[in-house]
């Protein structure tokens, strides 16, 4: 009998050789699908639903303009690039972002405000006011997608 | 020759080098897909120009005060979930004569004429012709972001519902797959003509009052 007996073994070991091309394939897909992160936000932003939304398509011809409360301060404030900014220095940011396009792509710049659900229609306004007096005219509300009247509370 | 042992390279850190990898990737990327409603501002205007006159039947005012209530001519206070069917009635109307408009086909100015594709109650109290029918919002300084990006998009959403019918009647296809279909095959031309023919039928027409301080 004992020449049947099958030798006590442990369990053979799984084999890690195809784990490096398992995270490769994983890394590639995140490689390709997303974007480079390019500004810290520092104000707190909660995004309105609205459904009739489009894509914006060609993320290097889209400047950002973010509106919302800071921790502790009342009031909108406006956050340009990487700061806390202030409603004069919009133009600034427009210029700066004309410099970096050749001259053919300045007129399909858009500017997309990405604003909280509760600041103020007045803040909004008077970017939007600063905008056309530089003449960046293309502007993109920034929402998610979703039911409306989610946004009235 | 004797043959030598060539030493085989150690992949077992691969992975972990792999895995650096990533999770660098994974914290300094987003993947956010950016959406939001396309609007165009005016243009700067030269003060002394003074605005067309304008119809008041030809109007439609929606105002949004700062207890974030929305009244529509001045005398409806409405919830938001019916701004759009509202608004869809006020340009859907066409109770007379338009301006004239292009002849989709050779270009030429049409007189005006009377919107034949409208299907509203041809009410002779409201909007006479879809490209005459103005829609005009105006918001208060201190209403909620919210509640304005809710009435920009029933607006926005009462003229995509007018196009996707008439779209639907006249070619078989929504306005949205039309539009689809033109960013997927942009040199297109008959699919460019057939877009620009609906949107000359339905034109966008909202206007933004100063806000109310």
């Amino acid at each position: 009998m004992s020449k049947f007996k099958k030798k006590k073994k442990g369990l053979p070991a799984i084999s890690t050789a195809s784990l490096p091309d398992i995270v490769f394939m994983l890394l590639f897909f995140f490689m390709v699908s997303t974007t480079m992160r390019e500004t810290d936000l520092k104000v707190k932003l909660t995004l309105p639903f609205a459904t009739e939304v489009k894509k914006l398509e060609r993320k290097s011809l889209v400047s950002y303009i973010y509106v919302g409360k800071v921790n502790g301060q009342g009031g909108d404030k406006i956050q340009l690039n990487d700061r806390i900014s202030d409603v004069k220095n919009i133009k600034y940011f427009v210029f700066a972002e004309r410099e970096t396009h050749s001259e053919d792509e300045v007129p399909l710049l858009t500017t997309s405000i990405k604003a909280d659900i509760n600041s103020n229609v007045g803040t909004i306004t008077d970017i939007k006011e600063e905008l056309r007096n530089v003449d960046a005219l293309k502007i993109n509300y920034s929402t998610r997608k979703g039911d409306v009247t989610k946004n009235i509370k | 020759m004797a043959k030598r042992d060539v030493p085989e390279i150690n992949a077992g850190s691969m992975a972990d080098i792999a895995f650096l990898l990533l999770i660098f990737f994974l914290v300094t990327t987003t993947m956010n897909v950016d959406t939001g409603i396309s609007r165009k501002l005016p243009e700067k205007q030269d003060p002394n120009i003074k605005p067309p006159k304008l119809k008041e039947k030809n109007v439609f005012v929606v105002t949004v005060n700062r207890n974030n209530e929305i009244l529509i001519e001045g005398e409806k206070f409405i919830t938001v979930d019916k701004l759009r069917e509202e608004a869809k009635n006020f340009i859907d109307n066409g109770g007379g004569i338009g301006n004239p408009m292009k002849d989709p086909r050779t270009g030429e100015m049409l007189p005006p004429a009377e919107c034949t594709w409208c299907e509203g109650a041809k009410d002779p109290a409201s909007s006479d012709h879809p490209n005459k029918a103005v829609i005009s919002l105006e918001s208060n300084r201190g209403t909620a972001y919210g509640t304005y990006i809710a009435v920009q998009n029933e607006l926005v959403g009462a003229y995509t519902d007018l196009r996707n019918r008439l779209a639907k009647k006249l070619y078989g296809e929504s306005y949205q797959q039309l539009l689809k279909d033109l960013g997927n095959d942009p040199n297109n031309k008959s699919l460019k003509a057939k877009v620009d023919d609906i949107k000359s039928k339905y034109p966008q027409i909202i206007s933004e009052a100063e806000p109310i301080k």
